[in-house]
């Protein structure tokens, strides 16, 4: 049956370019591998030829995979399922991308697109190595191929298709209004997508342009992560061990680079437009980015020491492997739904855990199998390198960093656990501080390595030469970690004193990081920039590590509410974090008093933005921040708020609502009660008491507006709050014409309206009185202060720099030596 | 010192750190009752709202107070009152499920930490009719009538 306004070609064409994608995939990494396992030159160049058509055939499905569905969600087609799952009309041009990649087929796409731009670069660049490290990428292409594939093995799923039929996805099965005579066991009606007029539109959350950035960045780091691994690989199979760390190390270096900017614009997005309160909580989505990161860092590191002194390059195999590994694990972890109970920014499960699992296994255990095979093979160095030289402690420092990142995955990976085992572990009531009281030690060990170990020299250091170099830096830094601790105040007494103690330790060791290795780029390297890729980036690596710390111990709640509120029973239990604020009263919050203005709407969606000003009592500062919050968006009761923060250089306010006035516009139901009052009686109402003072009657009128015999009474009436303020309140009451006009007066603070209903000759009154709580508007507000965050991104940007400097350098040196040869 | 024995000592150092971390779990996921069982231990609770019973929280007499009733996900019907101290949690009304981490304190659950597991939107939003006579249903019936009628559900089953 036809249905009437469906565009099926795309789909078609969409199906036709995942075959072959998926095809041309396979023989690409059939061709390449044995155009790798050949003997003979004739045949490998073949076979290489067949492979790069393939591959480019590949490259060309993928891309037209890409532009198809983005043409289905650019153009509403919401026949198709992932377009109505993620996009709707009102969405805004800038985040038809970020509904691309809010579902799991748009973001294996995004990272089979990568390895497609990866792949051709390779081609071009690796000649010898191409055949073997193409075999990897594109084996790695087809199994990304059979996720979005959406095919069937005997009864078995194989991948999500993002252009299934929203009439094929089972959505509309149970929806009775679409189907022929209202009948589900039947057809749907041939116009059902008449009643379709609207997706159901992106997570009013990922609505930011983070979200639009971040995961193009990030899973071109992830994608990237494949490149050592298949030169490691490479190296491994055709028994050139120590050859492919030349043209591996830059791209393990670009790898770096890139995922770790990856993971931090994910933090800067929680930081800055999300509502966790923080750039980081040890979510295992973030941990699961992180630990390969760590692991590749470990990698590189092996691979200097390989290069300068011919050891560790047993290690350097086994790190890429396991950093590759990682990748594939974590996004079992993350896609698989497993996380579910723990993670709060998992995907959501679509059903393919086995393949998932499978993606894993079948790189990483012929990778482990083949390195075990090996391991006697590749080549090392029998002597021991001295304590005293550079490569040894490098080695110490990349074994550092490769045993916190098992510990970070070993604690992450509870729920696998749980499901292998059938335990019912969780993580423990301070699950952050768990992470940290490790972590922090691990942050020690790194930041005094760093700053020492560059002025080491390679095979070994006499301590005279040594300490000479060292002795200035380490006197700076200790200087200035000394004044950061007595002035700066850390005083972290959440946890234990230990940890305390570890934090100083810790601030005095990234201090070290940052002076030492700024001192080296002129002690060591005479200012030549070009060479300092190394000390440069862990310049920035410190600036991070002493951005984290700061910021992290010295982040401070500025919303503590314990206005009228007796002290609290037990300060642990309860954090008292919000702060509620009603409309044009203002209010203490620490060294701040807060006033809530007024709110204005978005034009398009229900978006609200609620103006805060923020004045401090010494009148030094006054601004205006802005949080807003999706109400009731869509179906989602309730708010969704994203924060606003105003920036200093050595500090942030950082603010968002947590709850609002009346969400649900519920009607006023109160009325006026009335009650008979002479001058001096008093009324009391649920928040203090209301005096009633004299009545005052004005009778030179004039005559166009009462007629002939108006009047015009005011009564004057004391409000007396619980909380001590009094508030004078005047209601009037109009005879105008023959016609009675109450005119209330408002009390918006004290959520009281005042009617005066009748006035007696004896001076006394009828009062109306009405609590209600329609008429108060209040929002209710978290707000933050997160000292030194900037140290941190500017760190970030700064380590990226410097590992992309060295990269450079290490392109050309092997531009060098490769002509040299 | 040789390098195999620096290396040693930071492998220790990195399995006793594991060691530690795997053994600080400290907290297990339980059901209501065993909660109820075992009060000052900090666990997980997996448990739905009761839509029956109001969630009380007045921003203007304490902005940080909530409290609402929790009834097993499981059959035992079994429940408690939650008190959360942290303000408003979003998509509270929505939500399908609900883990709670905290602990069980005299006659009420101190909730630190919440994390909401609402439904798929899209699955949701294309049953319109159902949703709305379901909620209307339960407004009007005043609380006790609600749980006597799923009580009859129960024993027609």
């Amino acid at each position: 049956m036809d249905y009437i306004g469906e565009h099926l070609l795309p789909g078609q064409l969409g199906h036709f370019f995942i075959v072959l994608s998926l095809v041309a995939s396979l023989i690409a990494a059939f061709a390449y591998f044995r155009s790798a396992q050949s003997k003979n030159e004739e045949d490998a160049t073949h076979w290489k030829k067949l492979a790069r058509f393939a591959f480019l055939a590949e490259v060309v499905s993928v891309f037209a995979i890409f532009g198809i569905l983005f043409y289905i969600i650019s153009n509403h087609l919401f026949e198709y399922k992932y377009a109505w799952q993620h996009s709707s009309r009102s969405l805004e041009v800038k985040y038809l991308l970020a509904c691309f990649w809010e579902g799991q087929e748009g973001s294996f796409l995004l990272w089979s697109v990568w390895h497609c731009v990866l792949g051709v670069i390779l081609m071009r660049t690796s000649k010898k190595w191409e055949a073997p490290v193409m075999t990897v990428v594109s084996f790695a292409q087809f199994c990304l191929a059979t996720m979005i594939a959406g095919i069937y093995f005997f009864g078995w799923k194989m991948g999500s298709n993002p252009f299934i039929l929203l009439r094929d996805s089972g959505v509309l099965d149970s929806a009775p209004a679409l189907h022929i005579n209202g009948d589900i066991a039947q057809g749907l009606r041939q116009d059902f997508m008449l009643s379709i007029k609207d997706g159901n539109d992106l997570n009013p959350l990922l609505q930011n342009y983070w979200m639009v950035i971040h995961p193009p960045v990030l899973f071109m780091g992830f994608a990237s992560t494949i490149v050592p691994f298949a030169f490691a690989i490479a190296g491994l199979w055709k028994k050139k061990f120590g050859e492919w760390t030349k043209p591996g190390l830059p791209w393990a270096l670009f790898s770096a680079a890139v995922l770790g900017v990856g993971i931090m614009m994910g933090a800067m997005w929680a930081y800055e437009s999300l509502t966790f309160g923080g750039y980081w909580a040890w979510d295992p989505v973030e941990n699961a980015s992180l630990v390969p990161w760590l692991v590749l860092i470990s990698g590189i590191h092996t691979l200097l020491i390989y290069k300068n002194s011919g050891h560790s390059l047993k290690a350097a195999h086994l790190f890429f492997i396991l950093a590759f590994g990682l990748i594939l694990y974590s996004t079992f972890l993350t896609r698989s739904g497993i996380l579910g109970e723990t993670s709060v920014h998992a995907f959501t499960d679509l059903g393919m855990n086995w393949q998932l699992l499978i993606f894993l296994l079948i790189f990483v255990i012929p990778a482990l199998i083949l390195f075990f095979r090996r391991y006697r093979e590749i080549p090392a160095i029998q002597k021991e390198e001295s304590s005293s030289s550079r490569e040894f402690w490098m080695f110490i420092g990349s074994l550092v960093f490769f045993l916190s990142a098992v510990v970070i995955i070993g604690k992450t990976s509870l729920p696998v656990f749980n499901k292998l085992f059938g335990t019912k572990l969780a993580p423990p009531e301070k699950a952050e501080f768990a992470y940290n009281q490790i972590q922090v030690f691990v942050a020690i060990i790194i930041a005094v390595l760093t700053a020492v170990t560059q002025y080491l020299k390679y095979k070994g250091t006499t301590p005279k030469y040594f300490l000479k170099k060292i002795f200035i830096p380490t006197l700076i830094a200790a200087v200035i970690a000394t004044w950061i601790l007595i002035v700066g105040k850390i005083n972290y007494q959440k946890e234990t004193v230990g940890f305390m103690a570890a934090i100083w330790i810790a601030v005095a060791g990234s201090v070290y990081t940052i002076v030492a290795n700024a001192a080296y780029i002129w002690l060591g390297l005479k200012g030549k920039l070009k060479l300092s890729g190394g000390s440069i980036s862990h310049f920035g690596f410190g600036m991070v590590l002493l951005g984290i710390l700061i910021s992290s111990s010295k982040k401070e709640v500025l919303s503590n509410n314990i206005n009228g509120i007796p002290v609290s029973l037990d300060k642990n239990e309860d954090p008292r974090e919000n702060l509620t604020l009603v409309k044009g009263l203002t209010v203490d919050m620490g060294k701040y008093s807060l006033t809530y203005e007024g709110d204005s709407a978005h034009p398009k969606k229900q978006l609200s933005f609620y103006k805060v000003r923020f004045k401090s009592k010494d009148g030094k500062e006054e601004f205006i921040l802005m949080p807003n919050s999706f109400v009731n968006y869509k179906g989602n009761e309730g708010l969704m708020s994203n924060p606003d923060a105003r920036h200093y250089w050595d500090h942030d306010v950082f603010t968002y609502i947590t709850s609002i006035s009346n969400p649900d516009n519920t009607k006023d139901t109160a009325s006026f009660k009335p009650t008979s009052m002479k001058p001096g009686d008093s009324l009391f109402y649920s928040g203090g008491y209301i005096i009633f003072q004299e009545v005052k009657s004005k009778d030179s009128l004039p005559e166009e507006l009462f007629g002939k015999t108006g009047s015009l009474h005011e009564a004057r009436l004391k409000v007396h709050s619980k909380s001590g303020s009094i508030f004078s309140i005047e209601p009037k009451l109009a005879i105008a014409k023959g016609e009675i006009m109450a005119l209330t007066d408002t009390l918006l603070t004290e959520n009281l309206q005042f009617q005066l209903q009748k006035v007696n000759p004896d001076n006394s009154i009828i009062l109306g009185v009405k609590e209600s709580n329609t008429i108060m508007k209040y929002i209710t507000l978290k707000a933050y202060k997160f000292p030194f965050i900037r140290l941190l991104w500017f760190g970030v940007v700064i380590t990226a720099i410097g590992i992309i400097i060295s990269m450079v350098r290490r392109i050309q040196l092997n531009r060098i030596s490769g002509s040299a040869t | 010192m040789k390098r195999i024995h620096i290396i040693l000592l930071v492998f220790i150092a990195g399995t006793i750190a594991l060691l530690i971390g795997l053994m600080d779990t400290g907290s297990t996921y339980e059901t209501i009752a065993e909660a109820k069982a075992k009060p000052g231990k900090f666990v997980h609770v997996a448990v739905r709202l009761d839509k029956s019973k109001p969630v009380e929280y007045d921003a203007k007499k304490d902005a940080n107070y909530l409290s609402f009733e929790a009834i097993a996900i499981d059959s035992s019907r079994e429940s408690m009152k939650v008190v959360y101290r942290n303000g408003e949690i979003p998509n509270l009304m929505i939500s399908e499920r609900l883990v709670l981490k905290g602990k069980f304190v005299n006659d009420h659950f101190e909730c630190k930490d919440v994390q909401t597991k609402c439904p798929s939107k899209y699955k949701e939003s294309m049953k319109p009719t159902e949703k709305s006579i379901q909620t209307s249903t339960s407004a009007n019936l005043p609380a006790g009538q609600t749980s006597t009628a799923s009580t009859n559900l129960e024993a027609t089953k």
